[in-house]
């Protein structure tokens, strides 16, 4: 009983995930709200075509962010053999692809893509990261936890974390230059860049240059915009000549981090509104089970005595009708054993009544461990 | 209060070897706090999360579950039959989560902001902010629960009467933030599809992370009792020996059909994904050890034991069923997770993230031994009979 | 307030969703007692 109880609890559990999950997304409809980032907002195309591995975006990213000198200078272009991940002091990285069947290698630059639902945002637990009305993502250390569930959430493997750091480690990465941003200027990378392999602009204009590179350069590129949808859109978005895969860029979904989550976050307050009423109704149930079986035991025990007290009476009766008929002072003897007999009989019955009743009760214990 | 236990010699064999652990676990634990986490541990950009989150924090609360599995067949399903299994359970339970909150710090940036995401700022959105509240919420549930305990043990007797009163609330409260924060725990991971084997990824690992928490709670206090009875038999009184064997073959059941429910709903999740192509890789051959040595095996064992009425079988299978979920928890935060990264940039601890892990058992242990030598856990305070 | 992503409206709803959670168990209990409130009284833990 209880562990049907149980399954379908979890049966409903497994509906309101569903249910949450399409209830998000009707309320976006029924809102009238779709949900399309702030209008305006910047973004970088990257156009790997174009890029020539350099690293002077590094080295422009490095400058302007004041980030600690590198060990190798940016210059050394033998860094790019082995490939790179953005780190707490390079908060960008060129890497060289080899691809088959190609006689030229290609370069991709990585940096944080400024999701326009940024998985890191979503699971900051203290609000860490804001997505900005300029279309950058940031990042208050004042708040930082460093929990890094951040980076385990990030799709693209972009936020670093101090590990070096003691006292105040926090995570790093891209700010897409906010702070130029806001006074007018390029982010330092996109300044760097010698090759115009990056074009700063607002993202529509950019999704929409990006697809014009595409149609009038037919061979030039795979007709892909990457980040137009991936993991709902990001700001910073590639063009390849290649399939991405081969420069380091995973096939990903569309649907953006929050909406994977939607589910899971709307099941919680269903299970806080019905969990306390199922488990009152458990709760009510065994103690009403416990009162009804006592009760029975209680009714058959009187029953049983009121029974036995019938039987002796009418022994008695009998025994007297005898003794008036024979009257016979012998009689009277009979009379009195014929009682005592009656009484005792009485007395083991109720024993043994006595007895099973007990054993009920056990027997009741017994069938609770189906339940657990 | 005090038994001839805990006189006779301090330098008994087990005790040194505490005391090792415990000196080695003090010198890690200053080389963290000063030097850094980069300093004690392997973990990278890449692999932020390691063992102290996927053993200490997802196996520490999992087999903590037994608190909130106990209290509920006794006190809401009425299995009196149980309740000296109550008290044990929610002790262990107690101290589990009180330090799970513990082993959290060594792994935490800025571990004097735990409280920022309760107090200063809080991000909801995340499942992070889920698990931290629940389990926050759920320590102090868990105080109040254990506190009979120790107030039996201070004579405090008005205070205790008042706290026992509000056990049902109590135990409600407890199974509602026990599914809630067992169940993110398991939804932590959704945020990161293309981090986890498609195998252990799915729409439904809270789901997952629940149930199978139900078959850590009921194979721990199992598995406990053993420990218990091996250790402190003096400690425990008649009715605790006496509902001992009710207890490991009920919990024995119950696991047993628990684990033939997670069987199937893993099995489903792998048809409803299409994931069968990759039961034929490696991680597949991976995901089926998991599947029929930890899962299925257990159950059977369960089973086995239950029907023949054999104490030890079922023992060793809640020591399997225990090490399944321990395999499980590991698999979705470090085996399988990261999985199309290189090798060369996977993660494998450091031995001084170990050293803290076995430290933080140790205390648990310890601390154990010392309220179970000296409250009343395994046995009911003379006193306060009735009140149960 | 305008709401421009999926992430703060998430944000917003979950905001007051926690407050309502708390609400919810505080009110569990009080009602509960207000419905039991005439009972019998039968032997509590
Ligand atoms: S790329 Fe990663 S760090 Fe950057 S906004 Fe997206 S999720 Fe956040
Ligand atoms: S590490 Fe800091 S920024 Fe990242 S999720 Fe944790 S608290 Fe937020």
């Amino acid at each position: 009983m209880n562990r049907r109880r149980f399954l379908t609890l979890l049966g409903t559990a497994g509906v309101s995930t569903a249910m949450s999950a399409v209830g998000a997304k009707k309320a976006v409809a029924a809102g009238n709200q779709s949900f399309k980032g702030y209008k305006d907002s910047y973004g970088v195309l990257h156009d790997t075509t174009r890029c020539i591995g350099c690293r002077k975006c590094e080295q422009g990213c490095n400058e302007v962010n004041k980030l600690p000198a590198p060990k190798v200078k940016f210059d050394d272009l033998t860094v790019l053999e082995k490939s790179r991940r953005t780190d707490s002091n390079n908060w960008t990285v060129v890497n060289k692809y080899n691809v088959a069947g190609l006689d030229h290698p290609v370069f991709r630059k990585q940096q944080c893509n400024h999701c326009l639902e940024p998985a890191c945002a979503s699971a900051c637990f203290v609000k860490a990261f804001t997505k900005n009305p300029d279309g950058s993502v940031t990042y208050d250390g004042s708040l930082c936890v460093g929990c890094r569930y951040c980076m385990v959430a990030c799709p693209f493997n972009v936020p670093a974390f101090q590990y070096d750091e003691p006292f105040d480690p926090l995570i790093q990465k891209c700010t897409m230059c906010h702070p130029r941003i806001q006074e007018g200027k390029l982010p330092g990378c996109v300044e760097a860049c010698p090759k115009e392999a990056l074009t700063f602009g607002k993202r529509e204009d950019l999704v929409r240059i990006a697809h014009d590179r595409i149609r009038s350069n037919p061979g030039r590129y795979q007709d892909h915009v990457y980040g137009e949808h991936e993991m709902g859109g990001t700001a910073w978005m590639y063009l390849a000549g290649v399939p991405f895969e081969a420069v380091g860029q995973q096939e990903m979904g569309t649907k953006s981090a929050p909406e994977y989550t939607a589910g899971a976050l709307g099941s919680v307050p269903m299970v806080v509104g019905i969990w306390p009423v199922l488990l009152t109704g458990a709760y009510a149930i065994s103690k009403r089970k416990e009162k009804v079986a006592a009760e029975e035991r209680e009714e058959a025990v009187q029953a049983a005595l009121a029974k036995a007290r019938d039987d002796a009476a009418k022994a008695l009766d009998t025994a007297l009708a005898k003794a008036a008929k024979e009257k016979d002072a012998a009689v009277t003897r009979e009379v009195k054993k014929a009682m005592e007999q009656a009484e005792q009989a009485f007395e083991e019955k109720f024993a043994a009544l006595r007895a099973e009743g007990q054993s009920a009760e056990n027997g009741d214990d017994g069938e609770g461990k189906e339940d657990a | 209060m005090h038994d001839a236990n805990t006189k006779s010699g301090l330098f008994t064999p087990g005790n040194i070897i505490t005391g090792i652990i415990l000196a080695v676990g003090a010198v890690i634990t200053f080389i963290r706090f000063t030097q850094g986490i980069g300093a004690v541990t392997n973990l990278s950009d890449n692999n932020p999360w390691g063992i102290w989150i996927g053993f200490d924090l997802l196996c520490g609360v999992a087999l903590a579950a037994g608190g909130y599995v106990t209290s509920a067949s006794c006190y809401l399903f009425g299995m009196k039959r149980y309740h000296s299994a109550v008290r044990p359970a929610i002790t262990t339970a107690f101290l589990g989560y009180f330090f799970v909150v513990v082993a959290l710090h060594y792994d935490l940036g800025h571990p004097l902001r735990l409280p920022y995401p309760l107090v200063y700022s809080q991000g909801t959105t995340s499942l992070l902010f889920e698990v931290g509240l629940c389990v926050a919420t759920y320590l102090s549930v868990l105080f109040v629960e254990w506190s009979p305990a120790a107030l039996e043990w201070l004579g405090l007797r008005k205070i205790r009467n008042v706290v026992v009163k509000l056990t049902i609330m109590l135990t409600i409260f407890g199974v509602v933030l026990s599914t809630l924060h067992q169940s993110s725990l398991g939804a932590l991971f959704l945020i990161a599809p293309g981090k986890l084997h498609p195998l252990w990824y799915s729409s439904f690992l809270p789901v997952f992370f629940f149930i199978s928490s139900m078959v850590a709670g009921l194979s721990m206090v199992i598995f406990e009792g053993t420990l218990a009875h091996a250790g402190l038999h003096h400690k425990m009184d008649e009715t605790h020996l006496k509902e001992a064997e009710g207890v490991i073959f009920g919990f024995g059941k119950a696991a047993s059909f628990v684990l033939a429910g997670y069987f199937f709903i893993k099995t489903m999740d792998i048809a409803m994904d299409n994931d069968w192509t990759y039961l034929g890789t490696g991680y597949g051959a991976w995901f089926l050890v998991e599947m029929f040595g930890f899962v299925a095996l257990p159950s059977f064992l369960y089973a086995l034991g239950v029907r023949e009425k054999n104490v030890t079988l079922v023992r060793i299978a809640s020591i399997n069923a225990v090490l399944g979920i321990v395999l499980n928890r590991f698999n979705v935060s470090l085996i399988a997770f990261n999985w199309n990264l290189p090798a060369a940039d996977r993660y494998f601890p450091h031995w001084m993230e170990i050293g803290v892990s076995v430290f933080i058992v140790t205390l648990i242990i310890t601390v154990y031994r010392f309220i179970a030598t000296r409250m009343p856990v395994l046995y009911e305070h003379p006193d306060y009979k009735d009140a149960h | 307030m305008e709401i421009h992503t999926l992430h703060e409206f998430m944000l917003h709803t979950k905001n007051i969703t926690y407050l309502l959670m708390g609400a919810t168990l505080v009110g569990f209990v009080c009602y509960w007692l207000f419905l039991t409130g005439r009972d019998k009284k039968i032997r509590k833990y």
